[in-house]
C-alpha cells in the first residue's frame, strides 16, 4: 500500500484515506463562452499523460478533507513530494536542497 | 440505543448513549468567537482534542471541528452559535442523529480496531481523535485511554461495522 504525506495533517497515512483527483495546475478559463470548441475540449479532456514526474491532485477524503497536490513518478509510483493547494509546483532544485 | 452489544474475551464492544454532536466549519481567524460560544478552547492542531467539563472538541481538519456535549444542551449551543453568526461566519451542523457511537474497551480493544483500520493507532494520543476508514466506511476514532476507544460511524454504515467488529471479537476470543 502507498503511504502518502498529507501537507495539512503533516502526517504520512495509508492510501486508503486518499482519493486521486486528476492532473494539477489546470486553470479554468475566465470566460468559457469566449472559447472555441477545440479550446474548451482541450481544457476539459486533454491532459499531458506524463511518463515520469507528474503533478496531480489528491484529496484526503477520509481525513482532513482537503485537496492538495503531489508530484508522483508515474513509472515507479513513488511520491516525490506533496504540497498544499495553491502553492507553485516545486522545482527539482528546491527538492534536492530539501533532501 | 443504549444496548450493550457484547463483551467477549479481552475486548468489549458497546453501543453508547446518544450525545449532542456538531460539525463546525469556521475560518481559523474566527476561532476565538466559536470557542466563546461553545465554552471550550478549541484545539488548533489536526487530531487534537480538548475536554472541559462535559463538553469536548476535536480538530478534524484545518477549518473543521467535531463538538460533543450532553444531549440536553443541544438547543442552547445552537442558539449560542446563532448569536455570533453576524460577526463570525460559520456553519454549525447538528449531526447528533447522523452517527452512532460504539465504545471499545479491554486489553485487546486496540487490536480489535486494527482488524479494520489501516493506520498506526499507537500514534493517536489519548484524548485525541482521527477521522479515518474502517473497512471502507468513514469513521472518527476518539481515544479515551490507552485501551479505550470510541468509534463514531454514520448510522447507515453501523450494521456493517458492528458485524465486522463482532466477528473480529470472536476471532480474538478464539485465540487468533
Amino acid at each position: 500500500m502507498l503511504l502518502i504525506h498529507c501537507p495539512y495533517c503533516e502526517d504520512t497515512l495509508p492510501e486508503l484515506e486518499f482519493a486521486y483527483a486528476g492532473e494539477a495546475h489546470i486553470v479554468r478559463p475566465q470566460d468559457p463562452s469566449a472559447l472555441s470548441d477545440e479550446e474548451w475540449r482541450d481544457f476539459l479532456f486533454i491532459r499531458t499523460n506524463v511518463k515520469g514526474v507528474h503533478a496531480e491532485r489528491w484529496r484526503h477524503v477520509n481525513g482532513c478533507g482537503r485537496f492538495f497536490n503531489a508530484l508522483r513518478d508515474t513509472v515507479s509510483d513513488r511520491f516525490v513530494t506533496t504540497y498544499k493547494a495553491g502553492e507553485a509546483r516545486p522545482e527539482p532544485e528546491t527538492l534536492e536542497a530539501a533532501e | 440505543m443504549n444496548a450493550h452489544v457484547s463483551s467477549l474475551g479481552d475486548a468489549a464492544l458497546s453501543l453508547l448513549p446518544p450525545v449532542a454532536r456538531f460539525n463546525l466549519r469556521i475560518a481559523p481567524a474566527d476561532l476565538a468567537a466559536a470557542a466563546k460560544a461553545f465554552g471550550v478552547d478549541l484545539p488548533t492542531r489536526i487530531g487534537q482534542g480538548v475536554h472541559q467539563g462535559a463538553r469536548s472538541a476535536w480538530c478534524l481538519g484545518p477549518d473543521e471541528w467535531l463538538l460533543h456535549a450532553p444531549e440536553a444542551e443541544q438547543a442552547a449551543i445552537v442558539a449560542a452559535f446563532d448569536a455570533i453568526r453576524p460577526s463570525a461566519a460559520h456553519s454549525l451542523t447538528v449531526i447528533s442523529d447522523r452517527e452512532v457511537t460504539y465504545g471499545l474497551s479491554g486489553a485487546r480493544a486496540t487490536e480489535l480496531l486494527t482488524t479494520g483500520c489501516p493506520i498506526d493507532l499507537r500514534r493517536i494520543a489519548v484524548g485525541d481523535a482521527k477521522r479515518t476508514v474502517f473497512d471502507s466506511a468513514q469513521v472518527v476514532l476518539l481515544r479515551d485511554g490507552s485501551q479505550d476507544w470510541r468509534l463514531e460511524v454514520w448510522r447507515s454504515f453501523a450494521p456493517h461495522v458492528e458485524a465486522l467488529l463482532t466477528t473480529a471479537q470472536h476471532e480474538l476470543a478464539a485465540g487468533f
